[in-house]
C-alpha cells in the first residue's frame, strides 16, 4: 500500500486503528529512525522517528542539531524552533552561496512553531503548535505537517492542514486568539516548490545562517562546518556573505535590512520560476533590477490587492506602494503573504515603510 | 434437509452481507471516482479528496452548497473533478479566511466540470505552471454584483500550455472573467462573460483559438493585452472569430492601480501591443464607446525586451452594429471622443508608434493593420486614426485620419491551436 492508501486508510477509519497500533512501541525511541524517515509512508506520529526524545519530545537528538536564520518569515508571531538531522556518515553539504544548501538524501529539516503562554514572558513555558518536516528521500524532498495534542506529548500527522484557535496573552496584557492556520500538503508546496516545481527547503542558505551560534560561542556555520554537515574548510565570517537580521540596526543599513527581511519574508514565492513569478515582482537579496524588486512597477494581476495604488514602492511613500498596503492586510484576498499568517506584522510593516520612505 | 440448507443459506447471506458491508470501504479506494457530497466539514473532506486522489480518478461533486473557509488546491495530476451542474454544485468561498483564490491546480492534466466557484476572496479558479488544464461548463461567479472588492480573475490559467475553456461562464470579476496569461496553445469556446471589467482576456500569450463566445455587459469584452517586465512576453498568433461582443457598458468597477482598470465603459474589444492578432467573422454592437481599438502599451516602462507597439493585427469579416455613442467620460473615452468623434469609428488606431517612427518613417508597411470585408452600419466611419501622439503634443495641429486605403490588404490566415491534454484532443473531453 502507498502513502495515499495508508492516510486515505487512516482517514476513514478516523486514525483509530493505526494510531492504537503504533502508540504503544514507538514511543520512547531515542535513535533515528533513518528507515522510517526514507520510507514511502509517513509516520502517523513525530515521536516514531526518534528525531526528539523525553516525555515532551524536548530532547533533540544528537545528530540533530539546532539553528537560526538571520531573516525568519513572520508567521504570526509564532516562535520557531528549527533543526537539521543529517544521517550518520551521509556526506555534508557543500558550501555554495547562491541558493539553499544541498543537504545529502537522508537529511531532514525540523520546524516546531509554538506560542509562550504569554509573550510578556518569552523564557517560559511554550504551548507547540506543530512540527514540520523536510525530508530528504531518495525520490526528492517531502513535507509532512504534525499537529501538536493537547496534553503536548506527540504530534499527529495532518496532511490536509487544519485551522486551530490558539489563545494568545500579547505583551500588552491584552488576551487575543489566533487562527492559526496548518497548511496542507499543497499549501506546503506552495512556498517550497522550486523551478521544477518539486519541493526543496527554502531557509538554510549560507547568507542566512552566517551568524553567531545560540551560545554565543562562535559562528553557526564553522559549528556545522565542524560537526560535517556543511563542507570546509571554513572561512572567515567576514568572508561569507550575510543578511542582516532585518531589526537590529547594528547588523546593517535600512535597505539591506529591508531587502533582508523581503527576502525571508516574500522571495520564496517572487522569485523568477517561483509561486509568484508571474507577477514580475522579485524581492531576493540578490535581484537588482530596480522594477523588478518593485521600484514604480505597476501591478499586473493583483486585483483588488492594489487597494487603488499604482506601483508596488513608490520611492518616499509607503502610504502609496501596494507593497506595505498588502503587509497591512490581513484580508486573504488582499494580504501578503497570502499563507502562513492571519496576523499583521507591525514591526515589519514599520521596517518597510521606514525603508520606503527614505528612497527617491 | 432441506431446513438446514434454508438456514445454512441465510448464514451464508449474512456473512456475506457483513463481508461486503465491511470491504466497502476498501472497494471505494480501488474505485475510479471518489465521492465528496455536499455537507458538513465540507473544508477538510474535500482538500482531503483532492490532496489524496490519484492520477486518472475523478472527484464527483454531489449537488449542493460546499461552504468553504479556505482556499482549495490540487497538485495531483489527471484528477477530475466534477459536478452535478454548474447551477447545482456550488464551492462558495463565502466564508473564506484564508487562501489567496478559491481553487488552485498546480498540476498537469486537470478536468474540471460542470461546477460553480463563488464569491472567492481573491481569483476563483487559478491554473499556474502546467501542462493541460481544461474547464469545461464551469461558472465563476461574485453574486453581490460588479464591486471593486470582488476578486481580480474568475478562470485564471497561467503560464501554463495546452489550456481549453469551453462552455465556462464568468460573473462579476473586477478584472478578467475569462483570463489567460503567459501561456501557450489555448482555445477558450463557447464561453459567456457578464459584469467583468474584461470578460474575456488573452495576455502576453501565444497560439490561441477565441471563438463562438458571448461578452455583454461587462465593462469591455474581449482583450488581448502584452505587458512588460514578466516572464512571458511577445505575445503572439492570437485568433478571434465567431464572438458576440455587445453591450459592454458596465461602468468600470476595477480597483485602481490595475492596468484593466483603462478600459472605457462600452468597449467592444482592445487590442494592446501583440504581434499577428486575426479578428474574423465577430459580431460587436451596442458598445457605449467603440467596437474596436488597436493600441499601443499606454504606460512608461523599463524592459529593452518589450514591444509596445501591435504589429500585424488583421481584421476582417466582422459585423459591426452601432456603437461609440455615448462615451465613458474617463481619459480614455474622452481622448477617443475628442480624437475621432461620435460616433466612433468602428476600428480605431491609436496611432502610437515609437517616436522616431512617428515622426520620420511611419510604421514599417509588414507591420501594419489589415482591414478588409467588414460590414459596417450606415453613417459609421469603418476605421479611424486618432492620431494620440498630436492630440497630446499639440492639440491644435491635431487631426484625425479616417483614410483606411493604406490598409486594405490581407495577411495570411493563422493557423489553428491544438490543445493537447493527457495525450488527447482536448474537444474530446468536454462529454
Amino acid at each position: 500500500m502507498n502513502a495515499f492508501l495508508i492516510s486515505r486508510f487512516v482517514s476513514l477509519f478516523s486514525g483509530f486503528v493505526l494510531c492504537a497500533l503504533f502508540a504503544g512501541t514507538a514511543l520512547g525511541a531515542s535513535q533515528v529512525n533513518d528507515r522510517l524517515l526514507m520510507g514511502q509512508k509517513p509516520a502517523a506520529r513525530l515521536s516514531e522517528y526518534g528525531l526528539f526524545s523525553g516525555p515532551g519530545l524536548e530532547h533533540p537528538d544528537e545528530r540533530v542539531i539546532r539553528y537560526t536564520i538571520s531573516n525568519p518569515l513572520f508567521t504570526d508571531y509564532a516562535l520557531k524552533d528549527r533543526f537539521l538531522y543529517l544521517p550518520k556518515n551521509a556526506k555534508p553539504a557543500s558550501y555554495q552561496t547562491a541558493g539553499v544548501l544541498n543537504f545529502p538524501v537522508g537529511s531532514v529539516l525540523i520546524k516546531t512553531f509554538a506560542y509562550p503562554a504569554s509573550f510578556k514572558d518569552l523564557g517560559g513555558p511554550l504551548r507547540k503548535i506543530e512540527t514540520r518536516l523536510l525530508v530528504h528521500k531518495k525520490s526528492g524532498w517531502v513535507g509532512y505537517p504534525y499537529v501538536w495534542n493537547d496534553e503536548q506529548t506527540d504530534a499527529a500527522l495532518k496532511l490536509a492542514g487544519k485551522r486551530l484557535k490558539v489563545d494568545v496573552i500579547w505583551k500588552s496584557g491584552e488576551k487575543g486568539v489566533i487562527s492559526y492556520a496548518v497548511p496542507n500538503k499543497n499549501q506546503c508546496k506552495g512556498c517550497h516548490g522550486d523551478k521544477e516545481k518539486r519541493l526543496a527547503p527554502i531557509g538554510p542558505k549560507i547568507r542566512n545562517l552566517n551568524k553567531t551560534n545560540q551560545s554565543g560561542s562562535g559562528n553557526q556555520i564553522h559549528d556545522l562546518i565542524d560537526r560535517d554537515y556543511i563542507e570546509g574548510p571554513k572561512r572567515d565570517t567576514g568572508d561569507m556573505p550575510k543578511v542582516p537580521f532585518p531589526f537590529n540596526p547594528e547588523e546593517g543599513t535600512l535597505v539591506d535590512r529591508a531587502r533582508s527581511y523581503l527576502d525571508g519574508n516574500c522571495a520564496h514565492c517572487h522569485a523568477p520560476g517561483r509561486a509568484a513569478d508571474t507577477s514580475g515582482l522579485y524581492l531576493g537579496y540578490l535581484e537588482k533590477r530596480e522594477v523588478h524588486w518593485g521600484l514604480d512597477k505597476p501591478p499586473v494581476a493583483a486585483g483588488r490587492g492594489s487597494g487603488g495604488l499604482l506601483v508596488d514602492i513608490d520611492p518616499g511613500h509607503p502610504e502609496k506602494s501596494i507593497l506595505v498596503f498588502r503587509m497591512k492586510s490581513n484580508d486573504p484576498g488582499v494580504m501578503m503573504p497570502e499563507t502562513g499568517r492571519s496576523m499583521i506584522d507591525k514591526e515589519g510593516v514599520a521596517l518597510i515603510e521606514a525603508f520606503i520612505r527614505q528612497l527617491d | 434437509m432441506g431446513g438446514k440448507l434454508k438456514n445454512y443459506n441465510i448464514i451464508n447471506m449474512l456473512i456475506g452481507f457483513v463481508v461486503v458491508a465491511f470491504l466497502t470501504p476498501a472497494i471505494a479506494f480501488a474505485d475510479d471516482i471518489i465521492q465528496v457530497p455536499a455537507g458538513s466539514n465540507a473544508q477538510e473532506r474535500l482538500q482531503e479528496a483532492l490532496i489524496l486522489a490519484e492520477p486518472g480518478q475523478t472527484i464527483q461533486l454531489s449537488e449542493g452548497v460546499y461552504s468553504l473557509t479556505d482556499g482549495l488546491s490540487l497538485d495531483v495530476q489527471d484528477v477530475t473533478v466534477r459536478g452535478m451542474g454548474m447551477d447545482k454544485s456550488v464551492l462558495s468561498f463565502k466564508n473564506q479566511e484564508g487562501g489567496s483564490e478559491g481553487l488552485l491546480i498546480t498540476s498537469d492534466g486537470v478536468v474540471l466540470k460542470d461546477f460553480a466557484v463563488e464569491d472567492s476572496k481573491g481569483d476563483a479558479i487559478k491554473a499556474k505552471g502546467v501542462d493541460g488544464i481544461a474547464m469545461i461548463r464551469v461558472r465563476t461567479e461574485w453574486t453581490g454584483g460588479p464591486k471593486a472588492t470582488n476578486g481580480a480573475y474568475g478562470l485564471y490559467p497561467v503560464q501554463s500550455k495546452n489550456v481549453y475553456i469551453d462552455g465556462a461562464v464568468a460573473i462579476g470579476a473586477s478584472d478578467a472573467g475569462i483570463y489567460v496569461g503567459q501561456s501557450d496553445k489555448i482555445i477558450v469556446r463557447n464561453s459567456r462573460g457578464e459584469f467583468n471589467v474584461a470578460g474575456l482576456e488573452i495576455e502576453n500569450s501565444y497560439n490561441a483559438d477565441v471563438f463562438d463566445n458571448v461578452m455583454t455587459n461587462n465593462t469591455g469584452g474581449l482583450l488581448v493585452f502584452d505587458l512588460p517586465n514578466l516572464p512571458q512576453q511577445g505575445g503572439h498568433n492570437v485568433r478571434f472569430f465567431r464572438n458576440k461582443s455587445y453591450g459592454n457598458n458596465t461602468d468600470n468597477f476595477a480597483p485602481e492601480g490595475n492596468i484593466v482598470g483603462i478600459v472605457p465603459r462600452g468597449t467592444g474589444m482592445i487590442v494592446m501591443a501583440n504581434e499577428n492578432v486575426e479578428i474574423f467573422e465577430n459580431e460587436f454592437s451596442d458598445n457605449d464607446t467603440m467596437n474596436i481599438v488597436v493600441a499601443s502599451y499606454v504606460d512608461d516602462f523599463d524592459d529593452e525586451h518589450y514591444q509596445p507597439t501591435p504589429r500585424k493585427i488583421h481584421i476582417h469579416h466582422n459585423k459591426f452594429g452601432k456603437s461609440g455613442m455615448k462615451h465613458d467620460t474617463g481619459e480614455f473615452g474622452t481622448i477617443v471622443k475628442e480624437t475621432v468623434g461620435a460616433p466612433s469609428p468602428d476600428i480605431i488606431w491609436d496611432g502610437v508608434l515609437p517616436i522616431v517612427d512617428y515622426l520620420f518613417f511611419g510604421q514599417d508597411e509588414d507591420d501594419q493593420l489589415a482591414i478588409h470585408d467588414n460590414e459596417h452600419s450606415d453613417g459609421v466611419r469603418p476605421y479611424g486614426n486618432a492620431n494620440m501622439i498630436m492630440h497630446v503634443l499639440a492639440p491644435f495641429l491635431h487631426s484625425p485620419d479616417f483614410d483606411a486605403s493604406a490598409y486594405q490588404k490581407s495577411y495570411p490566415s493563422l493557423p489553428p491551436v491544438t490543445v493537447t491534454i493527457r495525450g488527447k484532443p482536448a474537444e474530446s473531453l468536454v462529454q
